[in-house]
Parts: structure tokens; C-alpha cells; sequence
């Protein structure tokens, strides 16, 4: 039994009028890998931001190694051993990865900072995570993985003892994120003790010895991770029975039963996307499946219009349609929701009702004006509808959580009335419940006539979701999937051949 | 930006009503220009007495508002420029332009009144297109592509007129900035025509939600079908035009040209006409009414240096401060400051 | 990137110096180069204050007004109240910094946007350089008088004179300070990502008030050098300065969002534009309006060649 290494207990903290965390703990061992679960708005967020000196806490301890601490800010937080990598990898992209690894510990001699010593340390520092990279080279010009090496790599340059990861694989694939887990099983080895904050339960359940349960910022429970079966993780962190839905079995066949609304011969763009030929029947979910860069989110945005196509040529409703922009997409029946919600999705100071109606009124044209009522009944529908939890329809959308964005996102969409949809990555950053609601959504969305194209990274939820499945790799199409050939196992085996021949 | 997130499951049933008086950005700028107000009356009881004379109506508060009128034409395209996420600094420079192609316009009495009014305008537009196409179509940033035709607009201007100041007789024209119509000074008409047909253009069509949307997140308008070029060009356009028309009014004020004074640091006032009024400058919401009450009270400040016998250029110093000082009272972590400052003494 | 904007900086200054030189005889002299140094001094030592401030991703605009201010104070105490020259310009310099400090503060502390402190700050410094004296006031003082002839020879004609070593002298410490020094290096974090710089450690807060008392400090020793200049101290000068500096910071291939950018690109910055006034000096023909005309062409045909530049560079990536 390893020993505790640091203990959070009964940590309260209040913002305003929302109390974030209500009695929430935490029990790190050294040589462990601890996951930390909930749903959004659980806490596990502003747990950290105190953990790391961000937040200071209204009430309760945190004893690190038997000492109590209280870090008044991240640089505090660091002094103690705790480090933390955040989504948004918080490295400076402007500065070299040197700089970077070393901001604020540079080796000075009179104040001087000494270039080639700067240099040796930070090579030595990434040479100990197995990377070789070129270390005068910008941060920004890195890869997203390579980012959140060398944010790992001044993590443990700072002799941290406590690695604390927030949701570090969002934006890594397979492969990458293989790499990271090899990383951090050889960091437990050698005695750090990790926090891992995540959605993804495969994940938790490959690499992590412990999980906390946090719920409405309240501690719910730890558990051994080996002993605790995936419905009854679930069932903690929802605080209520999710029956078979989390371990569905393939959606049943759904042969596309409409007429053609979309096909796309031969559409690409150079240094984009290579050429494919894509069809949408009404009716049919039909899911984009590979590995981040495969080229599903291009393949999505020259649908749309959002990027021009250099070659080949769309067919809607069996006429020719040329797209050179969002508006001219929208015109011919479709809609698109992007991935990334924060940078191209959510309009945040403008009031859900605003970011609802937007795109229906942009394709009315600015001088037909929705009437006021008629935007209320409107917005009314459509919370309702999706359940979105919004305090009114006048709050800044930017107070919802996540889940209920991507919801008022996906209001919009389906606003403008479209017969195609195309979601990106629509439950991505999202807590389980809010995730199976947007899963259940758009299956009934089928039974409307509309077709959609399901863009995802979690195979289980193409599985459960779409009847067909086109898989991706190194922007091109490499294979289509249908019926019983819908499953996690031979949609990774499309992504994969001849992956392991190179 | 807002870290605290009231739970989505309890949803707060005083939110509205708390967003309404935490929210209300007319507050502090109204509260300014009271203040600034009563400081007067008291100064000068008789301050806001108007009186009629030969069927005009005269008084401080009509000299404020025909003074102001200038101030508050800029603010009005200054505040949609802003919002866009964008700023224009080059209206001073266009006013003295505009006002120096009416002027020599004014002295050919074989043209008619409307050119003389409506080319000067057609070319603070085309400046107005230059900012929009130089931010919109090279994606110059607007301080920078604004900052160009600010220094060189002067120049051109200068150009224009040989070096001179010309000077002309037109009455038509000089109606535009001295005329009286009901009583009432022309300028203060122009004010609200222009006042009106913004704020129906803008609340009465979707224009005002795509303007809003566009400075809050462009690329997500642009997926949402919204033609943020477009908008952003269009604004500037507008802002050229609002200058134009300002410039028309200054030059009629003083019936010559002045390239070299015209409009000299009114670009600077009409951003903090806006930014006072409480419209933010990284763009989203805005408020009209809000840069009109911020226009005012720089009119009314300038006003109460000049009864007070300052001399000119010692009046921005005032100006400064008490426009800094709506600005900090806007700011939530200067509310909390001072009223920690003024709770620590009551708690011992 | 930054690489190749520099470069091409440096490549316009060789194209619009070799031009002049070969349209106007006697351009290419040492006599010309020293005056680009000694004419631009105040303009130089205010690009480098500058500098600082938009790398760390603010922007000052109070630096025409400081520098306004402290010509005048200098002036003042020097010739109406007996104030040894010494004790007057490092009390000038005290409190440009201790300005820059607090407006640094106000917007760090109350987030308030830079564009609107420093505007208001411009506002306030000006006005208060005619509070100090409503007219300019000449200096006649030994100090200034032997200041005036002050200077190094490079040649039987060309003397570098006093405000141009004193702009050389700071240029080489600033270098210092931006490139080797660990503030150096927070300013580029501060300017290139500041939620990342906080939370990886930076003192963000200081640094920012930093840079804009470093600001200050510039500002008022270009209004010192401008009494050394023209032997007086002027309110009404120093209109629109600020934004000859910061044409000098972006053309010199610093970007206004912060994080990117160098001291020498600036140099080269300043160097452009002093060319770009004293070979309409020679010219003769063009009156002063002109130059404004052609520093804005100049300034506006320079960022399309940068921002196509960035085009293709990240093409190519």
C-alpha cells in the first residue's frame, strides 16, 4: 500500500451565488495514477484551480506530504511539487519550446541569461520524455501532442511530485495518446502521483488505479478502478441509473430508405482534403470515422461551404449546386455544427436566444426581421425540446456549461429548418448524460427525413448512432462501412490497415 | 469575462432582475453627466435656464446639444465601428476632408445646394470603403489601416485647398450649421434624423444582431450564414459618412475650410464618447443611446472648463479624469476596492 | 517569420537609402547619417519604450503628451526657479515612470483596455504641460549651452551629437534588458499569451506596469532630449508623436498583438522613417504635407508587404 502524498478535504468554494464545491476531497498516493469524474459543473475543474494555487479555497485543508499548504497562486502551487497541464496546453506559442520550459528558472549569470545553457537543460528535459525535437523551434509551430509533451516535460523539469492533467487527450488520437499513457505508467513508476481529469471512460479504465467521484461539488466516493464496473461509475457520477443506454449495442441496420439529397463526387481541395465521394440519403445518420488529420472535419467544412472545393462537384436534390459559402450551403438545406464551439460556435455575450435565431435570421436576410414573439416561441420550442438548462433565454450564453451550449448550438442548426445536418464533433468536452441526450436527439432526427453526417472520435458512439460509416485516414477516404460491419473493432481495423506496414 | 457560473440545475429566479441593475450600462455614464450637471446648476444656478429671444430658443442646454452635435454624429459611427471589433481613426482627418471639398464645392454658385452637400459626403463614404477594404479584403488590422488615412487625410485636404483656408458665402449651406428651424438649431434636427434612421436601421432590421454578432465571435457568423465582411466594411463606410456629416456641420460653423483644425482630437473624443457610454471595445453589444449620453457629457465638461475660465488647452485635464473615472467606476474590481477600502475601518 | 519581416525591413532601408542616395547628390555622406540619428533621437528613444509596451501586448499613446510635459518642466525649473539642469531632467525622468507605473497599474488591476488609459493619460498629460506654462520657454543655461556643441566626430563635417548618443546608449542597454534578461523574456510571454503566462508563473502584473513605467521613462527622456534639441521646452509639441512611434515599432516588423517582434527591427523602423524626412529636405520641391502623405503611403504599402509575407510563408508551412 503506497503512502497518501497529498489529501484535499472538505474543500468549499463559492462564487457568488453558485457554490462550486461543497465539501469535495481528494486522496492522492504517490506511484498512482487517480482519476477524477464527474459530470460538468461536478467541480472538478475549480478542484483543481485550488489544488494549483488558481482559487483559494472558502474552507478546507490540503496537506501535502503530512504539511498543510494553501498556494496563493500558481507559482506558490509549483514551489510545492504541484504541477498542472491544462486542456488549453497554457505553453507561450510565440517562444521557442526552450523558453518555454524554462520561463522564469532560465540559468542567469549577473542577470545575463545564458544561451547555450538554456538550451542544454531544456534538451536535456525533453530527452528524459524520449522526444528529440529541435528546442529553439516556436511552441506554435508544434504539434498539438508535441505541446503537451513539453508542457509534461517543464512539469517535471520543476521536480513536481503531483502531476495533475486536465483533460489531456481531447486532442490527441489514438496513437498519441497511446504514447502519453506509456509516459505516465513510467512517471507512476518512478513515484509521481497523477491526476487525471477526464470524460473518456475507456481511458480511465485503461490506465488509472483510483477514481474520485465528485457530484454537484460534493465528494460521492473512491473507488478501486479495477473493481468498479463502467455502469456503476456512470450511475455515481449521474446520481441515477442509466440503464442499457451506456453499453448499447450497435444501432440495428437502418438501410436508407429516402431518396438521395446529397452526393458529392470527387470533392477536395489541394493541401486539404484528396478527392472522395460522399452520399446522404434522407433518413440516414451516416458517421465520418479516423484519426485526428484524417480529414473529417475538412471533409465537413467544404460541404459547407466554409472552405472552397477545387475539384469535383455536389449534387443536392439532383441539381447541381456550387457552395462558396455558409450562406450559400444554407440556402440549399444545410446546417453545420463545428467542433470547436468556443472559436467558431458560440457567440459569447449575446443571450441563448441571440445564438439560437442567429443563423435562421442570417438566412432571412437582414430587413425580414423575426418578430420578438415569434423568436420567443422559438427559443421556447427548442429548450424544451433539447432540455437545454439555461437560468433564462436573456442570460449570455456564455454562463451555460458546456453541454447546454452545444445544445443551443445544435437549436440553431435545426432552426433553419435544414435537410442536411452536419455535426462535428458534437458531444466532444461533454459529461455522459448531456452526451447520450445529443445521441438520442439525432437518432430521432432520422425519423424526421433528415439526413445527418456524425463526425466523432468515440467509436462507440458512431456505433450506436450511425447505420453507415466512412472512414478516413490522411485526408482520404480508405473505406464505407454499413449494416452488421458497424462496430468499434472493424471500423479501427479500416483506420489501421496498412498503418502497421508503414 | 465571468468565472462564476450559476448552477444550470437551480436556475436563479431574482437573475433577471439582478442582471438588470448589475447589467444597466446607461448607469454610471448617466450618473457622470448628472453630476456634471448639478456641479453647474450649483456653480451657476440659471445654468439650465433657457429663454426666448426673436423666436429662438437659447440657453445652455441648446448650446450643448448644437455644440455637441458634431460629437455625437461621430459617435454614432464610432460606436458601430467598435462594435464590430474594430476603430476608426481617421474621422477628424475625413471631417477636414469633407469640410474642404464643400467649402471650394460652396464657392462654384453654378452648382446646386445638393451637390454641394451630397459629393463632399460621397467622398467620406469612399474613405469610409478604403478603411473597410483595407481591414476587410488585406486584413490590416483597424488601428493600423485607420491610423494611415488619419495621417495622410490631413494631407490631402491640404492638398485640396492649396494650403488655404477658403472661405464662402453659400446661405444655403451655412443654414447647415447655424440656421434656426422652429426655434430650434438646425444642427439639433440633423442630430436626430441621424440618431433615428440608425437606431430603426439597426433594431428594426436584423442589422444590429449581425453587427453584434460579428464583434462578438466573426468566425462563428460566418458559420452561422452571417456576411461578416460585409458588416465590417459597411461600418466603416458608415462611420466615413457620420464624419462627413460632421465635418460638413464644422466647416458651415465657421463658413471656411480649415484643414489643419478641423476635427483636431475629435476622433479621441468620440472613442470615449463610445467606451464612456459603455459600449465595449473588443466589440459585441453595443448601445447608441449610451454614446450619445458619453458624447454629452464630453460636450458638457468642455462647457464647464470654458465657464470656469480654463483656458483651452488645460482642458482636457479635467476631461481626462472624469472620463477615467466613469471608467473605473464600470469596472467591477475598482467597486470592490473602494468599497473594501470603506468597509476595513467600520470592521475594526 | 519574425526573421523574414526583419529582413525585409532592413531590405526597404537599403532600397529607400540607396534610392535617395542616387537621386539626390550628397545624400550618402557621413553628415546625412548623423543627422538621421541626432534628428530622430527623441523619436528613436520613444520607439524603444514603445516597443516594450505593444511587445507585451499593450500600446501606449500618452508618449507625444509626456514628452510634451517634461520639455516644459525641464524648461520651467531650469529657468524660472534655478534648478540645476541634472536634478531637473532626473526628476523629469521620475515622473514619466512613476506616470507610466500608475497607468500600468490601472490597467492591470482594473483590466481596463490600454487604448483608453493611455489615451486618457495623453489627455492628462498634455493639459498639464500647459498648466506648467502656457507658452514655450527658452533655456539658456551653460549646461544646455555646452550640451548643444556636445558630441562625437565622425568626420571633418558629421558630429554625432548628444541626443543621438544618448538614443545609441539606450538603444544597446534596451537590447540588453529585452533579449538577455529574464524580464526580457517575460514581456515576450506576457505579449505572446498572458492567461499561459500567469499560469505558468509570470508575474504578469509586474511586468505589465513594467513595461509602461519603462514607456514612461522614454517618453520624458525624448522630452529631455528635445530641450537638448531646440534649447526650449514647448507644450504645444509632440501632436501625433505617438503615432510616428508606433509606425517606427510596426514597420520594424513587431506585431501590434504582442508577443512578436525586436528592438532592432525597430531601429530599422525609426531609420526608415528619418530617410524618409530628410530626403524630402532635399528634394526641396514637396512642402511638409506632403511628408505626412508619404509616411502614411510609406507606412500603408509596407504592412501589405508584410501581411503578404505572412500569406505566403504560412503557405508554405
Amino acid at each position: 500500500m503506497t503512502r497518501v502524498l497529498l489529501e484535499l478535504r472538505d474543500i468549499v468554494k463559492t462564487f457568488g451565488s453558485v457554490k462550486a464545491l461543497d465539501r469535495a476531497s481528494l486522496t492522492l498516493r504517490a506511484g498512482e495514477i487517480h482519476a477524477l469524474m464527474g459530470e460538468n459543473g461536478a467541480g472538478k475543474s475549480t478542484l483543481i484551480k485550488v489544488l494549483t494555487g488558481v482559487h483559494a479555497p472558502d474552507a478546507g485543508t490540503i496537506v501535502l506530504d503530512g504539511k498543510p499548504i494553501a498556494p496563493r497562486s500558481p507559482r506558490e502551487a509549483e514551489q510545492a511539487g504541484i504541477s498542472t497541464v491544462y486542456q488549453e496546453v497554457n505553453l507561450i506559442p510565440t517562444l521557442s519550446i526552450a523558453d518555454n520550459l524554462l520561463l522564469g528558472r532560465q540559468p542567469t549569470r549577473l542577470g545575463w541569461i545564458r544561451r547555450r545553457e538554456l538550451v542544454r537543460r531544456a534538451e536535456a528535459a525533453v530527452a528524459r520524455l524520449g522526444l528529440e525535437i529541435d528546442v529553439t523551434r516556436a511552441v506554435g509551430a508544434c504539434p498539438l501532442a508535441i505541446q503537451q509533451m513539453v508542457a509534461i516535460a517543464r512539469a517535471l523539469d520543476i521536480r513536481a511530485r503531483v502531476l495533475v492533467l486536465d483533460e489531456p487527450t481531447s486532442s490527441l488520437d489514438e496513437r498519441e495518446v497511446a504514447s502519453l499513457f506509456e509516459l505516465l505508467r513510467r512517471l507512476r513508476a518512478e513515484g509521481l502521483a497523477i491526476v487525471l481529469v477526464t470524460h473518456f471512460l475507456d481511458q480511465v479504465y485503461a490506465v488509472s488505479d483510483r477514481i474520485t467521484v465528485l457530484r454537484n461539488g460534493a465528494f460521492v466516493g473512491e473507488h478501486e478502478t479495477s473493481e468498479l464496473p463502467r455502469r456503476r461509475l456512470i450511475e455515481a457520477m449521474l446520481g441515477r441509473d442509466f440503464g442499457d443506454e451506456a453499453d448499447a449495442r450497435p444501432a440495428a441496420a437502418a438501410a436508407a430508405t429516402g431518396k438521395r439529397l446529397l452526393e458529392a463526387r470527387g470533392i477536395g481541395r489541394r493541401g486539404l482534403l484528396s478527392p472522395i465521394d460522399l452520399a446522404l440519403s434522407e433518413g440516414e445518420i451516416v458517421g465520418l470515422a479516423g484519426l485526428l488529420g484524417a480529414g473529417r472535419t475538412e471533409t465537413a467544412r467544404l460541404l459547407f461551404g466554409l472552405e472552397a472545393a477545387d475539384s469535383g462537384a455536389i449534387t443536392i436534390g439532383g441539381q447541381a449546386a456550387v457552395l462558396r459559402s455558409p450562406r450559400d450551403a444554407m440556402g440549399k438545406g444545410l446546417a453545420f455544427c463545428s467542433e470547436d464551439r468556443r472559436a467558431e460556435g458560440i457567440l459569447p455575450h449575446l443571450s441563448v436566444r441571440e445564438n439560437l435565431i442567429l443563423a435562421m435570421q442570417a438566412g432571412r436576410g437582414p430587413w425580414r426581421l423575426l418578430p420578438r414573439r415569434e423568436q420567443d416561441a422559438l427559443v421556447d420550442h427548442y429548450i424544451r425540446a433539447l432540455g437545454i438548462k439555461a437560468p433564462s433565454p436573456e442570460a449570455p450564453i456564455h454562463t451555460l456549461s458546456g453541454g447546454n451550449q452545444q445544445k443551443v448550438l445544435l437549436a440553431r442548426a435545426l432552426a433553419t429548418q435544414p435537410k442536411i445536418l452536419l455535426l462535428d464533433e458534437p458531444t466532444r468536452g461533454i459529461d455522459v448524460g448531456a452526451k447520450l441526450e445529443i445521441e438520442r436527439l439525432v437518432r430521432s432526427l432520422r425519423e424526421r427525413g433528415m439526413s445527418v453526417l456524425f463526425i466523432s472520435s468515440d467509436l462507440d458512439e458512431l456505433v450506436r448512432t450511425c447505420g453507415r460509416v466512412a472512414v478516413l485516414r490522411d485526408r482520404r477516404k480508405v473505406g464505407e462501412l454499413a449494416g452488421d460491419d458497424v462496430r468499434p473493432d472493424k471500423i479501427l481495423s479500416v483506420i489501421a490497415h496498412e498503418h502497421d506496414a508503414a | 469575462m465571468s468565472t462564476t457560473r450559476p448552477d444550470p440545475l437551480h436556475p436563479d429566479p431574482l437573475h433577471k432582475l439582478r442582471a438588470y441593475f448589475a447589467g444597466f450600462p446607461l448607469l454610471w455614464p448617466l450618473v457622470g453627466l448628472a453630476a456634471l450637471l448639478l456641479f453647474n446648476v450649483v456653480y451657476h444656478p440659471g445654468f439650465l435656464a433657457l429663454e426666448v429671444r426673436d423666436g429662438h430658443l437659447y440657453g445652455t442646454p441648446v448650446d450643448l446639444l448644437h455644440q455637441g452635435a458634431k460629437g455625437i454624429l461621430l459617435a454614432i459611427g464610432m460606436t458601430l465601428v467598435i462594435a464590430s471589433g474594430g476603430i476608426d481613426l481617421s474621422v477628424g482627418s475625413v471631417m477636414a476632408l469633407a469640410g474642404a471639398a464643400a467649402a471650394l464645392l460652396a464657392k462654384r454658385a453654378d452648382l446646386p445646394l445638393v451637390a454641394v452637400i451630397v459629393l463632399p459626403l460621397l467622398l467620406a463614404a469612399i474613405a469610409g470603403l478604403w478603411n473597410g477594404l483595407l481591414v476587410t479584403r488585406i486584413g490590416i488590422q483597424p488601428i493600423i489601416a485607420t491610423l494611415v488615412l488619419m495621417t495622410s487625410g490631413r494631407g490631402l485636404a491640404m492638398l485640396l485647398t492649396g494650403g488655404q483656408n477658403p472661405a464662402f458665402d453659400r446661405s444655403g449651406f451655412i443654414f447647415l450649421g447655424n440656421g434656426h428651424l422652429l426655434g430650434l438649431p438646425f444642427t439639433i434636427y440633423l442630430v436626430a434624423a441621424a440618431l433615428t434612421t440608425a437606431g430603426l436601421l439597426l433594431r428594426r432590421t436584423a442589422l444590429g444582431l449581425f453587427l453584434e454578432s460579428t464583434g462578438d465571435n466573426e468566425r462563428a457568423s460566418r458559420a452561422s450564414g452571417v456576411d461578416a465582411r460585409l458588416v465590417k466594411t459597411a461600418v466603416y463606410v458608415v462611420s466615413g459618412v457620420c464624419a462627413g456629416l460632421a465635418g460638413l456641420v464644422a466647416t458651415s460653423n465657421i463658413k471656411q475650410a480649415d484643414p489643419i483644425r478641423t476635427g483636431e482630437m475629435m476622433e479621441l473624443d468620440a472613442i470615449f464618447a463610445v467606451v464612456v457610454g459603455g459600449t465595449a471595445l473588443t466589440g459585441g453589444r453595443f448601445t447608441l443611446a449610451g454614446s450619445v449620453v458619453g458624447a454629452l457629457l464630453i460636450q458638457t465638461l468642455t462647457q464647464t472648463m470654458f465657464y470656469l475660465g480654463v483656458p483651452p488647452p488645460i482642458a482636457p485635464v479635467p476631461k481626462a479624469i472624469i472620463v477615467l473615472a466613469v471608467c473605473l467606476l464600470q469596472s467591477a474590481g475598482f467597486r470592490r476596492d473602494v468599497v473594501g477600502l470603506v468597509k476595513r475601518p467600520i470592521r475594526r | 517569420m519574425s526573421r523574414l519581416s526583419f529582413a525585409a525591413t532592413a531590405v526597404v532601408l537599403v532600397l529607400l537609402f540607396g534610392t535617395a542616395s542616387w537621386l539626390y547628390p550628397g545624400f550618402l555622406s557621413a553628415r546625412v547619417i548623423a543627422n538621421l540619428f541626432g534628428d530622430n533621437a527623441a523619436l528613436g528613444i520613444a520607439a524603444i519604450g514603445m516597443t516594450f509596451v505593444i511587445l507585451s501586448g499593450g500600446i501606449d499613446l500618452s508618449v507625444g503628451a509626456v514628452l510634451a510635459f517634461t520639455s516644459t518642466l525641464v524648461a520651467l525649473l531650469v529657468t524660472r526657479h534655478a534648478v540645476p539642469p541634472l536634478l531637473a531632467i532626473a526628476l523629469g525622468l521620475a515622473i514619466g515612470a512613476a506616470f507610466g507605473a500608475v497607468m500600468g497599474a490601472m490597467i492591470h488591476r482594473y483590466e481596463l483596455p490600454p487604448f483608453l488609459v493611455t489615451l486618457a493619460g495623453m489627455f492628462f498629460a498634455r493639459g498639464m504641460a500647459f498648466v506648467l506654462s502656457l507658452e514655450s520657454l527658452g533655456i539658456s543655461h551653460p549646461f544646455y549651452r555646452s550640451a548643444a556643441t556636445f558630441g562625437i566626430p565622425l568626420s571633418a563635417k558629421a558630429t554625432l551629437n548628444a541626443p543621438a548618443l544618448i538614443f545609441l546608449v539606450l538603444f544597446a542597454a534596451a537590447s540588453c534588458l529585452l533579449h538577455a534578461t529574464r524580464f526580457g523574456r517575460d514581456v515576450y510571454a506576457v505579449g505572446g499569451h498572458e492567461p499561459s503566462a500567469r499560469l505558468l508563473g509570470v508575474a504578469v502584473g509586474k511586468t505589465k506596469i513594467a513595461v509602461y513605467a519603462l514607456s514612461g521613462t522614454c517618453s520624458a527622456l525624448a522630452g529631455v532630449v528635445a530641450t537638448l534639441r531646440m534649447g526650449s521646452g514647448n507644450p504645444a509639441q509632440g501632436t501625433g508623436f505617438e503615432l510616428d512611434a508606433i509606425a517606427c515599432v510596426v514597420i520594424g516588423g513587431t506585431l501590434l498583438s504582442g508577443g512578436v517582434g525586436s528592438l532592432a527591427g525597430t531601429l530599422n523602423g525609426v531609420l526608415i522613417f528619418g530617410t524618409i524626412q530628410i530626403a524630402l529636405v532635399f528634394d526641396g520641391r514637396l512642402n511638409s504635407w506632403w511628408a505626412r502623405i508619404v509616411v502614411g503611403a510609406l507606412l500603408l504599402l509596407f504592412i501589405v508587404f508584410q501581411k503578404l509575407l505572412a500569406r505566403a510563408a504560412s503557405r508554405r508551412a
